[in-house]
C-alpha cells in the first residue's frame, strides 16, 4: 500500500511533465503533419535557459522568460525554416527538425559543456511538503503538479472558449477548409508551433531540476514523448492527457515491482532453470525492462492500432 | 569491348581504390598507413550500409530511423559464426563471413520487417525508431547474444581462407572489404533494374495506383526491407572483420542517423549519391574529429543546408548542370562560380572560427586543450577573435547574397536556353 501511494504520486508528477511536452507536440503533429524531432530539444533549451537565468536573476523570472525565449525560437524556426522546407513534403520537414535536434544538442554542449549543470530546485520550495508512510513528498513536486494542472486548464480554456482556439481546432482537422473560410492558416501554424515550443520550454524549466540538466536529456526524452503522442492518438488532447498519465504511471510502477516472467510461470508450477530455452528473456525482471516498455508499446500500437487511444485518424 | 566500356567506371574506381593506399605507403618501413586503410575500409563498409539504406529511402520512399538494427544484428550473427568456426564447430571460409552476416541481416529483416512494413510514411519512421530503441536497449540487457556492454570479441585470423590469405594485416582486410563492397554495390545496382525494384519505385511515387495495378504494397515493402537487411548485414559482417569486436554501438540510433545523413547529403535520387555522401560523412567524422570536437555540428549544418536548399543532395546538384553541359555552355558558369568562391570561403571561415571558438571555450577547456592556429595559441576568452569571426560571417553572408543574385541570373539564362533547345529531360 505504502509503495503504491508513493509511486502513484510520483507517476502523476512524471505523467504531467510528459503531458506538458506531449501536448505541444500532438498539436504540431496533428495540425501541420510535422513529426517535430526538435521538440525535446526545446525542453532541453528551456532547462538550460532557466539554469542561466536563475543564476543571475533567480528562478521565478526564469519561469516566465525561458519559455518565452523558447517560444520565440520556435516561431523563428517555423517562419524561416519549416515554411521553406514545407514545399518539399512532410519527409523533408521531418528531416529538417531532425537536423535541428542534432545542431541544438551540439550547440548546447558547446555553450554549457558536456557535463550536467547544477540546476537546482529553488530554495523557497526545497522542503518536504508532507510525509506518507515515512516517505517525504517534496514541495517542488507539488509545485510541478500545480503548474502543469494550471497549464492544462489554460490550454483547455484557450482551445474551447476563445476564437483563436476554435480556429485552431478547425485547422486541426480541416486545414484547407479553415483556410478557404478566410483564416490565415500559416500564421496559426506559426502560433501553434511557437506555443508548443514554449510549453516544451516550460516543461524544461520545471523538469530540468527535477531530473538532470545535461546535453543528452533531449535524446532520452524525445522518443518517450513520441510514444505518448502515438499512444494518445492524433488530433486528441484528451487522448494525449490519458496517455501521458498512463505512461508516467507505467514507468514509475515498473521500477517498483521486482518480478519476471519466470516468477509468473512459477505460479503455474513451471520452474525456469538455466537450461530452459530463452531463460535469459524469462528471468529478466520488470525494473530492468522498464525503459523498454514505452518502445514496445509504440511498436505494438503502430502495428495493431495506428489510430492510438482516442485519435481521429491513423498516424 | 562494349561490355568493357559500359563498366569502365566501375573498373576505374576499382583501380583507383586499390592504388590509393599506396599514396600513403611508408616506403622506408615497407608498410601501409594503418589509419588510411582503416579509414578506407570504414568508408567501404559504410558505403554498403548507406546503399542498403537507400534501397528503403531512395527506392521505396521508406524513411527508417532504425536501419542500424539490421546492420548490427548482422554483425552480431557474423561474430557468433566466426567464434563457432574458431572453436571448430562449423567450417566457413573467412571470405564468406560477410555472407553469414548478410543472411543474419536478411533473417532479422524478414522477421522485423513483417512488423514494421505494415505501415508506411511517418508511421513507418516511428515504428523503426521504436524498434531501434528496443533493440539497442535489449543489446545491453541480454548477455547471451549481445555480450552486454563489452560486446563480442572475435579473432579474424582463422586459417580457413579459400585463397590462403591469413587476414592478419589491415591491407588484406581492406582488399576483402573492397571486393565485397563491389559485389554488394553491383548486386544492389542490378536490383534496381528488377521488377521488384521498379515496383518499389512505383509504390514510392504513387502508392494507391500501384495497388490498383494489382500489387500488394505491403509485400513489396517487406521484400525490399528483407533484401535491404541482407546488404546491411553484409556490411555488418565486414565491420566485424575490420574491428574484431561488435558492441551495442552498431545497433544504436547514432549509427542509423549516420546512414540517414550520408544518404541525404549524398542524394537519395541517384544510385551513387549515398556513396558520395558516405565519403563526405566518414571523412568529416574521422578527419575533422581529430581536429575539432564539433564534427557533428558541421554534419548537422551541412544536412540542414541540404534539406533546405538542395533536396536532391550533392549528386542532385551535379546533375542540375547536365542540361547546361549538353548545350555546351558549361564554360560560361566558370566566372560566376569563381566570383562566388571568395565570399563562400569567407563565410565558411567565419563560421568555422566561431564554432571552434565556442567549442574550445567550453569542451576544449574542460579537456585541457588550447586553440592554436599555425602554432599561435589563441585566447578564446578575449573579444578580438570573436569579433573577427562574427565580422567574417556577416561580411561573407552579405557578399554571398550579392553574388548569389548574379549567379542566379546567369543560371536562369542558361537553363532557359537549355529548355529551348530541348536538353532538359
Amino acid at each position: 500500500m505504502e509503495v503504491f501511494v508513493v509511486s502513484l504520486l510520483n507517476g502523476l508528477v512524471y505523467g504531467m511533465l510528459l503531458f506538458m511536452l506531449a501536448s505541444g507536440l500532438t498539436l504540431i503533429l496533428s495540425m501541420m503533419g510535422v513529426l517535430n524531432f526538435a521538440h525535446a530539444s526545446a525542453y532541453m533549451l528551456g532547462a538550460y535557459f532557466a539554469y542561466t537565468i536563475s543564476q543571475y536573476i533567480g528562478f521565478w523570472p526564469a519561469l516566465i522568460i525561458a519559455p518565452v525565449l523558447c517560444g520565440l525560437i520556435g516561431a523563428a524556426i517555423e517562419m524561416w525554416g519549416l515554411r521553406r522546407v514545407h514545399r518539399n513534403g512532410h519527409i523533408a520537414e521531418l528531416l529538417f527538425t531532425f537536423g535541428l535536434a542534432l545542431i541544438i544538442e551540439k550547440g548546447v554542449q558547446m555553450t554549457w559543456g558536456l557535463l550536467p549543470v547544477p540546476y537546482r530546485v529553488p530554495e523557497l520550495l526545497d522542503f518536504p511538503l508532507f510525509r506518507i508512510y515515512g516517505t517525504q513528498f517534496p514541495a517542488y513536486r507539488a509545485f510541478m503538479l500545480l503548474i502543469s494542472a494550471l497549464m492544462f486548464g489554460a490550454i483547455w480554456l484557450g482551445l474551447t472558449r476563445t476564437r483563436i482556439g476554435l480556429v485552431i481546432q478547425a485547422a486541426l482537422t480541416h486545414p484547407d477548409m479553415a483556410s478557404a473560410l478566410g483564416h490565415n492558416v500559416p500564421r496559426i501554424f506559426t502560433l501553434v508551433f511557437a506555443a508548443g515550443t514554449a510549453l516544451a520550454g516550460l516543461a524544461g524549466v520545471i523538469g530540468g531540476n527535477y531530473q538532470v540538466t545535461e546535453p543528452a536529456m533531449a535524446f532520452t526524452m524525445g522518443p518517450i514523448v513520441f510514444v505518448v503522442v502515438v499512444f494518445g492518438g492524433l488530433g486528441s488532447l484528451t487522448g494525449c492527457f490519458i496517455a501521458s498519465i498512463l505512461m508516467g504511471l507505467i514507468q514509475t510502477f515498473a521500477v517498483v515491482f521486482d518480478v519476471s516472467l519466470a516468477d509468473l510461470l512459477a505460479k503455474f508450477g513451471y520452474v525456469v532453470t538455466k537450461d530452459t530455452p530463452f531463460a535469459e528473456v524469462l528471468t529478466v525482471t520488470l525494473p530492468r525492462i522498464g525503459a523498454l516498455l514505452p518502445f514496445l508499446m509504440m511498436v505494438l500500437i503502430l502495428v495493431f492500432r495506428p489510430r492510438g487511444l482516442m485519435g481521429t485518424r491513423d498516424t | 569491348m562494349s561490355m568493357l566500356r559500359r563498366h569502365s567506371v566501375w573498373l576505374l574506381a576499382l583501380v583507383v581504390l586499390l592504388a590509393l593506399p599506396f599514396l600513403f605507403y611508408d616506403w622506408t618501413k615497407g608498410r601501409h598507413s594503418g589509419f588510411v586503410l582503416t579509414l578506407m575500409s570504414e568508408i567501404g563498409v559504410m558505403a554498403i550500409f548507406a546503399l542498403s539504406y537507400n534501397m528503403l529511402m531512395g527506392q521505396a520512399g521508406l524513411l527508417s530511423f532504425g536501419h542500424a538494427v539490421l546492420f548490427g544484428l548482422g554483425a552480431y550473427c557474423a561474430a557468433h559464426v566466426v567464434n563457432l568456426v574458431k572453436a571448430g564447430t562449423i567450417w566457413l571460409p573467412t571470405e564468406l563471413v560477410p555472407l553469414a552476416g548478410g543472411l543474419g541481416g536478411m533473417f532479422f529483416g524478414y522477421v522485423l520487417g513483417w512488423l514494421v512494413t505494415k505501415q508506411r510514411a511517418t508511421a513507418f519512421a516511428m515504428i523503426t525508431m521504436g524498434l531501434g530503441e528496443l533493440v539497442s536497449a535489449a543489446a545491453l540487457m541480454f548477455m547471451g547474444f549481445f555480450g552486454g556492454e563489452g560486446g563480442i570479441n572475435i579473432d579474424r585470423v582463422m586459417d580457413t581462407s579459400l585463397l590462403g590469405v591469413s587476414y592478419s594485416s589491415p591491407w588484406q582486410v581492406y582488399c576483402l572489404v573492397l571486393a565485397w563492397a563491389f559485389i554488394a554495390a553491383a548486386l544492389m545496382r542490378l536490383q534496381t533494374q528488377t521488377p521488384l525494384g521498379r515496383i518499389a519505385n512505383a509504390t514510392r511515387d504513387n502508392f494507391e495506383r500501384a495497388q490498383f495495378v494489382g500489387y500488394d504494397p505491403r509485400m513489396v515493402r517487406l521484400l525490399q526491407f528483407t533484401l535491404s537487411g541482407f546488404f546491411a548485414g553484409v556490411g555488418g559482417g565486414l565491420y566485424v572483420l575490420i574491428y574484431e569486436i561488435v558492441t551495442f554501438d552498431t545497433v544504436s540510433a547514432a549509427k542509423s542517423a549516420n546512414a540517414l545523413l550520408a544518404v541525404y547529403i549524398g542524394g537519395a535520387g541517384g544510385f551513387f549519391g549515398p556513396i558520395l555522401g558516405t565519403i563526405v560523412v566518414v571523412l568529416l567524422q574521422s578527419g575533422v574529429s581529430l581536429l575539432s570536437n564539433a564534427w557533428l555540428l558541421y554534419v548537422g549544418v551541412l544536412f540542414i543546408v541540404m534539406v533546405m536548399y538542395a533536396p536532391g543532395g550533392l549528386i542532385g546538384l551535379l546533375f542540375m548542370h547536365v542540361p547546361i553541359w549538353r548545350i555546351g555552355r558549361l564554360r560560361e558558369l566558370t566566372l560566376p562560380y569563381l566570383r562566388a568562391f571568395p565570399p563562400a570561403l569567407l563565410l565558411l571561415l567565419g563560421f568555422v572560427l566561431l564554432v571552434e571558438l565556442a567549442s574550445f571555450t567550453t569542451i576544449g577547456a574542460a579537456q585541457g586543450k588550447k586553440f592554436a592556429i599555425a602554432g599561435t595559441v589563441i585566447d578564446t576568452t578575449a573579444p578580438l577573435p570573436w569579433v573577427i569571426a562574427l565580422a567574417a560571417l556577416g561580411l561573407g553572408a552579405l557578399w554571398m547574397r550579392r553574388e548569389a543574385r548574379g549567379f542566379r541570373e546567369r543560371w536562369d539564362v542558361l537553363i532557359e536556353d537549355a529548355k529551348r533547345r530541348g536538353a532538359v529531360s
